[in-house]
């Protein structure tokens, strides 16, 4: 079933909660909602449920429209941020709930909501938890209960409100994992509303990053990353390093740092924006950039080593001032990097924003210089 | 070294003087003030012996006053069960403009001394009031007679089920609620099976202390009853008159039936406020347990 919203607004009060926001959630599909707080993106989700109504606009399921459809006769799945379990029914009331309220006519019988249940208690593996009442749960079983009841009655769409916000990290991880199988298996469309990009990234097939009650930009997750449409997404998602400066003859300077921009017409300003493995760390400054940078961190946790490093003589953009590099744990053991070296960041990719409102241009160094991988060499 | 250093030094205010002195005052003030009056009134109504205490309690009058009383109560509690509950469920899950406004004037029977409570009824209802004159006009009459005694007794004791229900619905929230109506339940059924689960113990709870005051009241009732013997006197009223007739041991006997109501509504909200902690005591074991 595919999910239409088309021109939705919502106001609370003086607050625009959604400004003419239109979107296509393709069917059988894993769509992520992205976006800080305020952004709108569950005013927009319980909108689609028809929890809250929307002051304009339309949703349709596959095409037909729903906007004026009472909730209860949607024929959805949802499941709530805190779990939202009936807390004096059993775990087997609760996923029971859902097949015991449909109407009289479509009511299966007893035995076959018995079986229902269990079947359902054994696909989130909590079969012996099935008199146990709510209160007697920990998170992550909470919110296995509430998938198992949103879909008990087998609802084509799933929607989940920051499903795993109130979990820790080792659970998130686990139920992610959880869920996206289940999605395999069972093709709903699911959409789910976040502010963790990591989780987005990695558990949707689509993902709508949203600011101020905008649509910024739909995609999948890895082009996404790679290929941000504006600051907000870049800033959004993922780490980003930014030098902020004046382009004049075809060179972004700030301070006395400095890089060469290949192939630019443009003269004035502009934001040089990089992620941290787009970056290399060099003892030297390198001939396509002079990026001072003093360490003032390193972290050997994960699969990387995070590199943290104040511009020296001058000011990289964002409220703590801090350049972030990833390299890889045998650079690490070579180089030895030490908090108070000086270290000059090298630019293999970067991604150039000039004006308002404009994408930004993919830069690349490497293919204009027409070298080999410099990384080998070092 | 710290632990050590703490225990030589007590709280303040934990010397043993002061705990045995306000103890003991505690419970000076409680037996003079509470229990001695108590226990005088069963003490005086059985002062004449087991047999005068049945003859005041079948006289006629008297019966008639405990058969009021409980008709009253009867018409009271369930009237304020669903305005309370019905209140309760506007204010915690709507929205509106005044809401608030709304919540502190629930409190005004709490605020409004009873008797200008039923003066209001009075000057309202009575023949000579702006409603009671159109009414009486048409036959009808509100004061100086049960309909009147009801209505300033549902006024007294309105907010005692809302003044429950509202802090623990907030404190719950709407989300078991949404759950359901996503579920496709209607919304009778998640009233049944979501809502009144959820809130039954503090309904209870403010039905009793409903009950207690509507058994109890006397400013608002003794205003627009007119105490005609045999007609319009509850209980309590009946107590002042036959004091007034100087039949000290029937206005005891009668108070000591308001005493017992007493007794027994304490014993109730006493039982109900352990189950309610009981069952949060559970649930909180067994959450630290998982």
């Amino acid at each position: 079933m595919t999910i239409t919203v088309d021109g939705i607004s919502k106001r609370f009060g003086k607050f625009q909660a959604l400004d003419n926001v239109s979107l296509d959630i393709p069917e059988g599909k894993l769509t992520a909602l992205l976006g800080p707080s305020g952004s709108g993106k569950t005013t927009l989700l319980r909108i689609i449920a028809g929890l809250e109504s929307a002051d304009n606009g339309q949703i349709a399921f596959s095409g037909q429209d729903v906007t004026n459809l009472h909730v209860r006769d949607r024929n959805i799945g949802f499941v709530f941020q805190h779990y939202a379990l009936f807390r004096h029914m059993t775990v087997a009331e609760n996923i029971a709930f859902g097949l015991n309220a449909l109407p009289r006519k479509q009511r299966p019988p007893k035995a076959k909501i018995q079986k229902r249940v269990s079947e359902l208690l054994e696909m989130i593996q909590l079969p012996h938890l099935a008199q146990r009442f709510p209160a007697q749960l920990s998170g992550g079983q909470k919110q296995r209960v509430a998938l198992a009841r949103s879909i008990a009655t087998r609802p084509k769409v799933l929607l989940l409100d920051e499903p795993f916000g109130a979990l820790d990290a080792k659970v998130r991880k686990d139920l992610r994992r959880w869920l996206r199988n289940l999605h395999d298996e069972f093709h709903f469309t699911s959409l789910f509303v976040t502010h963790d990009q990591e989780e987005a990234l990695e558990l949707s097939d689509q993902v709508v990053v949203m600011s101020q009650g905008h649509v910024e930009q739909v995609n999948e997750p890895t082009e996404l990353y790679a290929r941000p449409d504006s600051r907000f997404v870049f800033d959004f998602l993922g780490q980003v390093n930014v030098l902020s400066g004046e382009v004049k003859h075809g060179t972004l300077s700030q301070g006395n740092a400095w890089v060469t921009v290949p192939g630019i017409q443009h003269q004035g300003d502009a934001q040089l924006y990089l992620r941290p493995h787009e970056v290399r760390l060099a003892t030297a400054p390198s001939p396509r950039a002079n990026l001072p940078l003093r360490i003032e961190a390193v972290s050997l946790i994960g699969s990387e080593v995070r590199v943290e490093l104040r511009p020296e003589g001058w000011e990289s953009e964002g409220s703590d001032n801090i350049w972030e590099v990833g390299i890889s744990h045998a650079e690490f053991n070579q180089q030895r990097p030490v908090r108070g070296d000086l270290r000059y960041a090298v630019p293999e990719v970067g991604h150039l924003f000039t004006g308002t409102g404009a994408r930004p241009a993919t830069v690349g160094w490497a293919e204009a210089e027409q070298t080999p991988n410099i990384r080998l060499i070092n | 070294m710290n632990n050590s250093q703490s225990s030589r030094h007590r709280r303040v205010g934990d010397s043993p003087v002061v705990k045995w002195l306000l103890t003991g005052l505690a419970i000076t003030v409680a037996t003079a003030l509470l229990i001695v009056p108590l226990l005088v009134i069963f003490y005086e109504a059985l002062g004449a012996g087991w047999g005068t205490l049945a003859d005041n309690l079948l006289d006629q009058y008297t019966l008639h006053a405990i058969g009021l009383t409980l008709f009253v109560a009867a018409l009271t509690v369930p009237l304020n069960l669903v305005f309370g509950t019905a209140l309760a469920w506007l204010v915690t899950r709507f929205r509106f403009p005044g809401r608030k406004l709304l919540i502190t004037l629930i409190d005004i029977p709490f605020a409004v001394s009873p008797v200008v409570a039923g003066l209001l009824y009075l000057l309202l209802y009575g023949r000579n009031g702006w409603i009671g004159g159109w009414l009486a006009g048409h036959d009808v009459q509100l004061m100086f007679s049960w309909p009147g005694i009801v209505m300033v007794t549902v006024f007294v004791t309105c907010p005692f089920v809302a003044r429950e229900l509202i802090p623990l619905m907030q404190q719950q929230g709407s989300e078991e609620e949404e759950a359901g109506v996503v579920l496709g339940a209607s919304g009778w059924r998640i009233f049944r099976t979501i809502t009144l689960p959820n809130i039954k113990w503090a309904l209870i709870y403010g039905v009793v202390l409903t009950n207690a005051r509507a058994v109890g009241e006397f400013g608002a009732v003794s205003v627009v009853s007119g105490n005609i013997r045999g007609q319009t006197n509850t209980l309590p009223l009946h107590v002042e008159l036959l004091y007034q007739d100087y039949n000290i041991v029937g206005a005891f006997t009668s108070a000591s039936l308001l005493a017992g109501i007493a007794v027994f509504t304490l014993a109730v909200k006493g039982f109900v406020e352990w189950r309610q902690a009981r069952t949060l005591n559970r649930l909180q074991t067994e959450e630290i347990a998982q």
